[in-house]
């Protein structure tokens, strides 16, 4: 769950970590006001969650309140990559020295935190990372043992960090680890932290993406989800325990397994992809596969106009397919599709399975034996409809 | 000879008395597998098809010696469990639990190294040696005993690919399912060394997906120690890129962890990548 700016630099507030003395706002009165309280040159920056807002013109400064309302009144409710801007930041403007990167994210592959920090921040990590990997001071953490003493001075003396500021430094690292933890944080990035013209460092910009699967135990960061970037039918799939992804071809999947329903995506646009056909979603029905789920999965794909053909490929293991025929079925006679369906049912009881099928006579529903049948009959059925 | 399990595997499942964990128990003492007990806590002194149930592990392996474990147990008490077996000295330990925070299996996986205890798993469908023992949910019927082993990201792909090599007279020595979460016990060059020395393997099938690098970190081993054929198959060549696909490993992030470099360096590496998993029969004969 990716957090706001606003969210993460109130978040960092919480465990110490200077930030702008900003407020958030919806109106461009509001904006007005704050920019008042605040006094002098402020920032006003969009919160949405999609990168590169700045060169989309969702960051503008204004030197007085009135500057910033109008400014407030051309960012509030643009669009920025197909979303609508409902709340911005307003900040007062930072005197900037230098920007420094600061992150701590999980390395997957070593299987333990990594702090990532450089005297070269402010712009894409990922671009510095690929044109001058040097720049960047790595460290990993055991995650028993958590962040010591030593690595604290390790990393500001090997970032080259100016003297001055390793305790100013060390506070903000200890904290933002704490954050890290705590808030069982993926990610927990200040981009940039800045060296004032004063000499303080102050998290200027930020960023925290929460591992869904913790968010049982973060009741709090979980009541400040904004999910306004997530399709309405990828809410719908998420609240009825199925996984759904909408993808941009006609051929709407439906699989039980993430790597089956990955593979089968793959296959359609294997058969498909020299006509220009391919997967119009990634869905994973889960294991129990009844009757309401399958339905609920069904209009969840079909609500997709793009859909053309419905395939549904099924390995029975525990999951018997003669329970999954009859679940399709069902699900069918409550959905009424209109578009062929190709059913690839394999594995524990599938003879009898595909027999129900076939029994039902329904014109609009194929039976295929094996994946590659299967993805070939739907590429077929798209383009014969086209 | 076969790896990690086999029918003198002494298995705890912990869980048993639950409906995931009793349900599979039973399915694999009926495929064979030495079930010895479980543990509940709380539920000690009971019995599940005859087998004791403890309220913790200590207890458990002091009066079966098992040497192996199956965590069953739900999302937020699995960090726990793992530990707690492999505080109890397990050689062992295999989790199935889907939706555990990173951070816990980062925990677990560094305690697991010092104790010394061999993880498989999470969010896996765990191992079956066909014929003579399974630990975990990989149904019965897609593979016979055989010489080829099988290392995999997923669960009903894995069954896809075991089936079809059935059908195709292939059978399998062991198929280890590793999980398809960010963070998990064993890879698959941990899994190919083993079928590397592994005497009755002569062959391997190895079935990755997008997200992480260890496809890649797979494809060195296999450049430079490997003598044994390997099959491979990648999944998510139509992922896009940003998105989980199901599995919480499964994302192309930052441009790494794509289908086309993972197939690259398979190949690369000598081993035969297949762009349709039923195809993989064909190419380990």
């Amino acid at each position: 769950m990716k957090l706001h700016e606003y969210q993460s630099k109130f978040l960092f507030r919480d465990f110490g970590i200077p930030i702008p003395e900003g407020a958030v706002a919806t109106t461009a009165d509001e904006v007005r006001e704050i920019a008042a309280e605040l006094g002098g040159v402020v920032v006003i920056k969009a919160q949405v969650h999609v990168g590169g807002r700045g060169k989309a013109g969702g960051v503008k400064v204004a030197k007085n309140p009135e500057e910033a309302r109008a400014c407030a009144e051309q960012i509030l409710g643009m669009d920025i990559k197909g979303l609508r801007v409902e709340k911005v930041l307003v900040d007062p403007g930072a005197d900037i020295e230098r920007e420094i990167y600061l992150a701590i994210t999980n390395d997957r592959g070593a299987g333990r935190p990594l702090i990532m920090t450089s005297m070269d921040g402010g712009m894409d990590i990922e671009a510095l990372n690929r044109e001058r990997p040097d720049a960047i001071t790595r460290e990993h953490i055991d995650p028993i043992l958590g962040l010591q003493g030593f690595q604290v001075t390790y990393i500001a003396s090997a970032m080259g960090m100016p003297r001055a500021l390793w305790r100013q430094f060390g506070s903000i690292l200890r904290g933002l680890y704490r954050c890290y933890v705590e808030s069982d944080a993926e990610l927990a990035e200040i981009n940039p932290l800045v060296i004032t013209g004063a000499g303080e460092l102050l998290a200027v910009d930020g960023k925290v993406i929460i591992d869904d699967n913790a968010l049982f135990r973060q009741p709090e960061l979980t009541a400040e989800r904004d999910d306004s970037d997530e399709l309405e039918s990828e809410r719908q799939a998420r609240e009825a325990g199925i996984t759904y992804i909408k993808l941009d071809g006609q051929i709407g999947c439906m699989v039980n397994g993430a790597g089956l329903a990955m593979t089968t995506m793959d296959m359609t646009k294997l058969y498909g992809d020299a006509d220009g056909i391919g997967p119009a979603n990634f869905l994973d029905i889960g294991g129990g596969a009844t009757p309401e789920q399958v339905a609920t999965a069904l209009r969840i794909i079909l609500s997709d106009s793009n859909v053309k053909c419905v395939l549904f490929n099924i390995f029975g293991g525990i999951t018997r397919c003669d329970e999954v025929a009859n679940g399709i079925l069902t699900a069918y006679n409550e959905v009424k599709p209109d578009v062929p369906m190709v059913i690839r049912l394999q594995g524990t009881n599938a003879p009898a399975g595909n027999r129900i099928i076939s029994e039902a006579r329904i014109p609009n529903i194929m039976s295929a034996q094996t994946l590659t049948d299967a993805a070939k009959m739907a590429v077929a059925a798209v383009k014969e409809g086209a | 000879m076969s790896i990690l399990i086999d029918r003198s595997s002494k298995v705890l499942v912990q869980g048993i008395t639950g409906r995931q964990g009793g349900f599979h128990a039973k399915l694999m003492m009926e495929y064979g597998t030495d079930v010895v007990g479980g543990v509940t806590p709380g539920k000690g002194g009971e019995w599940f098809e005859g087998k004791p149930v403890f309220d913790t592990m200590r207890k458990a392996v002091e009066t079966t010696n098992a040497d192996v474990s199956l965590v069953t147990v739900p999302a937020r008490f699995a960090a726990d469990a793992m530990m707690e077996a492999a505080d109890a000295g397990l050689r062992l330990v295999i989790c199935l639990t889907e939706h555990i925070p990173v951070s816990d299996m980062m925990r677990v996986v560094s305690y697991c190294a010092q104790k010394g205890t061999r993880l498989i798993g999470p969010n896996c469908p765990g191992l079956m040696t066909p014929g003579q023992a399974k630990v975990g949910i990989i149904p019965a019927m897609v593979a016979v005993p055989g010489n080829v082993g099988v290392v995999s990201k997923s669960g009903t792909l894995t069954y896809e690919v075991g089936f079809a090599m059935k059908n195709a007279g292939i059978g399998n020595s062991t198929i280890v399912g590793i999980g398809g979460d960010p963070v998990i016990g064993t890879t698959f060059v941990e899994v190919l060394e083993m079928f590397e020395n592994d005497p009755e393997t002569e062959k391997v099938a190895l079935l990755g997906e997008i997200g992480g690098s260890a496809e890649i970190v797979a494809a060195e081993y296999i450049k430079n120690a490997m003598t044994k054929p390997v099959a491979a198959f990648i999944a998510g060549r139509s992922a896009p890129p940003g998105k989980r696909m199901g599995h919480a490993g499964a994302i192309v992030d930052g441009g790494e962890g794509s289908a086309e470099e993972k197939i690259q360096a398979l190949e690369a590496a000598g081993a035969r990548v297949a762009a349709n998993p039923e195809e993989i029969p064909g190419l380990l004969s």
